[in-house]
């Protein structure tokens, strides 16, 4: 419970480790495409970082292949290029299953799927999942919260800069420059949520 | 000589960080000093440059349909190959950049240059613009890097400048600066400082022309 809560309070994907930063800037301008996209960012992050923990924990980790009589066979420097592979198929599997399944849905999301093949938020989070040595169990877990948190914070900025669009503000800080000072205040709204925990 | 512009258009004026919105990602976590900084700057030059020059090269034997897979095995395999040099010979660095070396993959000022300059110009123009690319990267990463650090802990590159208050000199050392939101801050205003001065880049407002969406992910 605590890892939900921190990957989507305190930890926040894009808030505080800078991820998927490119796409939250690019799609925030719009409130509804916001809503699509964070709906897929949390589809694939539950469905993508599992299976990656279970591909490094069952074939790349060291001493995996001890039961083909190779234990020192250490494969995890392939982790990134065996990631962004599993991310890559994932996306478009995720794509044909709801073309032919949820054809609404599919129309609501279709251009944001690829899109997320690139963004570093899917593979940043596999990654941690690595750095911190989860098991498959946490990794649910981190991965469906770091979903929503990043949702969470797509969302929460694109109804904001919505609103901010009606402003005076100034030239040089009309569009990009607003919008990172924002990021900048949302950021240290959320690191607010850092020390809580469950009572 | 448009070899050179190559190199020098995307220093400031065409700033993959602050025009094109390319890379930002990886740009604001390892800005808190100087150290990480000017590593990360190191090792995205070194990929973005050979992964520009490689995708060049082949870029007639790519069928279009799959050169994504393509270009992505490429540079996965040049960030692998750095990922593991800094293992082995600068290992606490490399500890303290954790994740965002591996991250270089997904950073779109890779496969952003790849897929709008390198796979239609030779291998020469296309190794140039990733450069002059990366060095516009790298400039404001050491920029934002010198700010953070310095304010944030008195020193720039792991060397004291000032004297901090806990040593007994007159510094009080910004603890904010080390924290995410000031990376977005100082990056905020370097985009307006840079936007007063070239005026061409200013976006019109939104909500007198409509939408202007120049921007890319």
């Amino acid at each position: 419970m605590d890892i939900l809560l921190a990957a989507i309070f305190a930890d926040n994907l894009a808030l505080s480790f800078f991820l998927g930063i490119c796409t939250f800037l690019a799609v925030s301008r719009r409130f509804d495409t916001a809503v699509g996209l964070g709906l897929s960012v949390i589809v694939v992050q539950a469905v993508t970082v599992p299976v990656n923990a279970a591909i490094f924990n069952g074939l790349l980790i060291e001493g995996a292949w001890a039961w083909a009589g190779l234990p020192e066979v250490d494969l995890t420097f392939l982790r990134i290029i065996a990631f962004i592979g599993v991310i890559a198929a994932i996306v478009q599997i995720l794509e044909m299953t709801l073309d032919r399944f949820v054809p609404a849905l599919y129309r609501a999301l279709g251009i944001f799927l690829p899109l997320i093949t690139v963004n570093c938020a899917i593979l940043g989070g596999s990654l941690f999942m690595v750095e911190r040595r989860y098991d498959f169990g946490e990794s649910v877990l981190w991965g469906v919260g770091s979903g929503i948190g990043w949702a969470l914070a797509v969302v929460a900025f694109a109804a904001i800069r919505e609103r901010l669009r009606y402003s005076d503000i100034p030239d040089g800080l009309q569009g990009l420059g607003s919008a990172f000072i924002v990021t900048g205040l949302m950021s240290l709204a959320f690191s607010a949520f850092g020390g809580a925990t469950l009572p | 000589m448009s070899a050179l512009r190559h190199l020098t258009a995307p220093l400031i004026r065409e700033n993959p960080i602050t025009l094109q919105i390319l890379g930002i990602c990886s740009a604001l976590a390892v800005t808190t000093s100087l150290t990480t900084a000017a590593t990360m700057c190191a090792a995205l030059t070194v990929v973005l440059t050979l992964s520009a020059t490689i995708i060049s090269a082949i870029r007639r034997h790519i069928p279009s349909s799959i050169r994504l897979i393509v270009q992505i095995t490429i540079i996965s395999s040049l960030v692998i190959v750095i990922d593991e040099f800094l293992q082995a010979y600068a290992f606490s660095i490399s500890q303290r950049l954790s994740i965002f070396v591996g991250l270089i993959v997904t950073n779109c000022i890779v496969l952003g240059r790849a897929e709008a300059f390198a796979v239609r110009n030779p291998p020469l123009p296309a190794a140039f613009d990733a450069l002059g690319n990366g060095l516009g990267y790298s400039l404001i990463l050491l920029i934002v890097g010198t700010i953070r650090e310095f304010f944030g802990a008195g020193t720039l590159f792991g060397y004291a400048v000032v004297v901090t208050q806990a040593d007994g000199g007159w510094f009080q050392p910004l603890g904010l600066m080390q924290l995410a939101p000031s990376a977005f801050f100082i990056i905020g205003l370097l985009i307006w400082a840079i936007r007063t001065r070239w005026t061409t880049q200013i976006e019109a407002p939104e909500h007198r022309i409509g939408r202007v969406s120049e921007e890319r992910s």
